[in-house]
């Protein structure tokens, strides 16, 4: 395992009797960094984030996390791990700082950490308020509160902000680029390309348990250019799409003298359009 | 294995408040009480014997309020994922266990205490009415941790731990009226605690007793094993 990689996994291969869920996944993620792992549901995000957290042991294959074979984790190394699951598993009952208590007290932090985190997430005047009582963006946000209230070295985001408005998912956002300014290594799932393309150094397209496409986002729509459309409107009224090519730069040069250009358009491949090409789906 | 004393507390702290706030639970643990000192107080019949009310309904909260507690706390637990997070928080299932257990043990214990108020139990005799009821809620809290992990949700904890502990429950009062439910409840520990409840002060504990409750907790246990094994806690 290279030193600066954070997870490591190797040819991994998961199935639920018949079914294969992930069809030999080769991956390394970088120390420090936001990786994104993409897909449609069912794609097998949570399946792999089970393994990389040493959750479910793998039919075939090794995750490593920080060097350490992810099933064999012990609870000294959970401790440097924060977790924020699809579902959120917070104690509805309990209020906002009875639930962080609650983990305060399991990893011996001191109390004034858990008003840090409340204050850092915007739950400061919620955190009397029963979580039963929280909308969903409060929820998530008290769920980050805890992922990072030990401050982990490797922080796991399932899904962060499937189903919050775009008010929490700036919020979430925001306290995502936080924790890796902090150095934390993120290793997120999402099926919205708009949040991978803002937040992640690398992304991984998982699609039918095989990683379809690998890289950064620029650069990864940077190979699918070839995609690229010009949309010109004419002052006559006329709407054209041209390719990205030889021919296409010749016409708008000839409209450009011809003084008939209104308004020209470059569509750039984005990760929504390179996955519809690799795929031939919608990511949703 | 090494436990850890931290995470056991923490446990037992969250599932004390959380008892305070779940009237489901609370009510397993007020009803009884509550109720004994009403029908002591208030029925009143000519040949009944002394303390029939405390002697009936202790062995029935014994059987009762432990296991569905157990159960329906483990279940709900599994159910919104909260013992996923704790477990993957450096908490081990026997630490859980013992934290959750132990808050739903001391919570049945007050509840005994009452009885033993109600029952006018003084001095040693008051000690052996709790070492009694102790020993019943240890096995009914066996049975309804078994229920809790064997279940994917609280709808099926329910539906599992409610014919059990009716079982548990009635079975030492059914066998009051027909003595081949009597045969049949001798072999279960609500009806020892009844037996030796009923001979409190009168008679010790037979080795009888006290052999057939330390199967019925090792049963108990077994079933629980197996219920994890199968189905762990996560």
């Amino acid at each position: 395992m290279k030193a600066d990689n954070m997870i490591e996994l190797t040819d991994i291969v998961q199935r639920f009797g018949d079914k294969e869920v992930l069809k030999g996944i080769t991956l390394q993620i970088k120390a420090g960094e936001i990786f994104g792992l993409l897909g449609p549901s069912g794609a097998g995000k949570t399946t792999l984030i089970k393994i990389v957290t040493g959750q479910l042991r793998p039919t075939k294959g090794s995750a490593l996390t920080n060097g350490t074979p992810a099933v064999e984790m012990t609870g000294a190394m959970y401790r440097r791990i924060g977790m924020m699951m699809d579902i959120p598993g917070l104690y509805g009952r309990l209020n906002c700082y009875d639930n962080l208590k609650l983990y305060a007290r399991l990893y011996d932090i001191p109390e004034k950490r858990i008003y840090e985190v409340l204050e850092k997430v915007g739950l400061s005047d919620a955190r009397r308020c029963p979580v039963e009582k929280l909308s969903k963006g409060m929820k998530g946000r008290l769920a980050l509160a805890r992922a990072v209230m030990n401050e982990p070295t490797l922080l796991f985001l399932d899904e962060p902000t499937s189903g919050l408005d775009p008010a929490a998912t700036r919020r979430i956002h925001e306290l995502i680029l936080e924790e890796q300014a902090k150095g934390t290594t993120v290793f997120l799932t999402t099926h919205n390309m708009t949040e991978a393309e803002k937040l992640c150094r690398h992304i991984a397209l998982l699609y039918d348990g095989n990683v379809v496409e690998y890289g950064e986002p620029k650069e990864i729509c940077r190979r699918y250019d070839h995609k690229r459309k010009l949309k010109i409107r004419l002052y006559d009224g006329r709407c054209l799409e041209l390719g990205n090519d030889k021919d296409a730069a010749e016409a708008v040069g000839e409209y450009l003298k011809q003084e008939l250009l209104e308004t020209i358009h470059s569509t750039e491949p984005n990760l929504e359009t390179v996955f519809m090409e690799l795929t031939g789906k919608e990511l949703v | 294995m090494v436990m850890k004393m931290r995470n056991i507390k923490a446990v037992f702290l969250k599932q004390v408040k959380d008892i305070f706030k779940n009237k489901t639970i609370l009510v397993q643990f007020v009803m009884f009480p509550m109720l004994v000192i009403i029908m002591e107080n208030v029925v009143a019949m000519e040949g009944m014997p002394e303390h029939f009310f405390v002697r009936m309904f202790s062995f029935m909260y014994i059987g009762m309020a432990p296991l569905i507690s157990m159960a329906a706390i483990l279940a709900e637990e599994k159910e919104e994922c909260t013992l996923k997070m704790l477990l993957m928080s450096d908490v081990k299932p026997a630490e859980y266990l013992l934290g959750t257990g132990s808050c739903v043990l001391s919570a049945c214990m007050a509840g005994a205490c009452v009885f033993g108020i109600v029952g006018e139990y003084e001095g040693k005799a008051f000690f052996s009415f709790l070492l009694i009821m102790a020993a019943g809620a240890a096995a009914s809290l066996l049975v309804g941790a078994a229920i809790g992990t064997w279940s994917r949700n609280q709808m099926m904890a329910t539906s599992l731990g409610v014919p059990v502990m009716l079982v548990f429950a009635f079975l030492p009062m059914l066998s009051m009226f027909n003595e081949t439910i009597a045969r049949i409840a001798k072999i279960t520990y609500s009806e020892q605690i009844s037996v030796l409840i009923g001979g409190l002060g009168q008679s010790g504990a037979g080795a009888e007793n006290v052999i057939i409750i330390l199967l019925n907790i090792a049963a108990a246990f077994g079933c629980f094993v197996l219920a994890y094994r199968r189905c762990g806690l996560g």
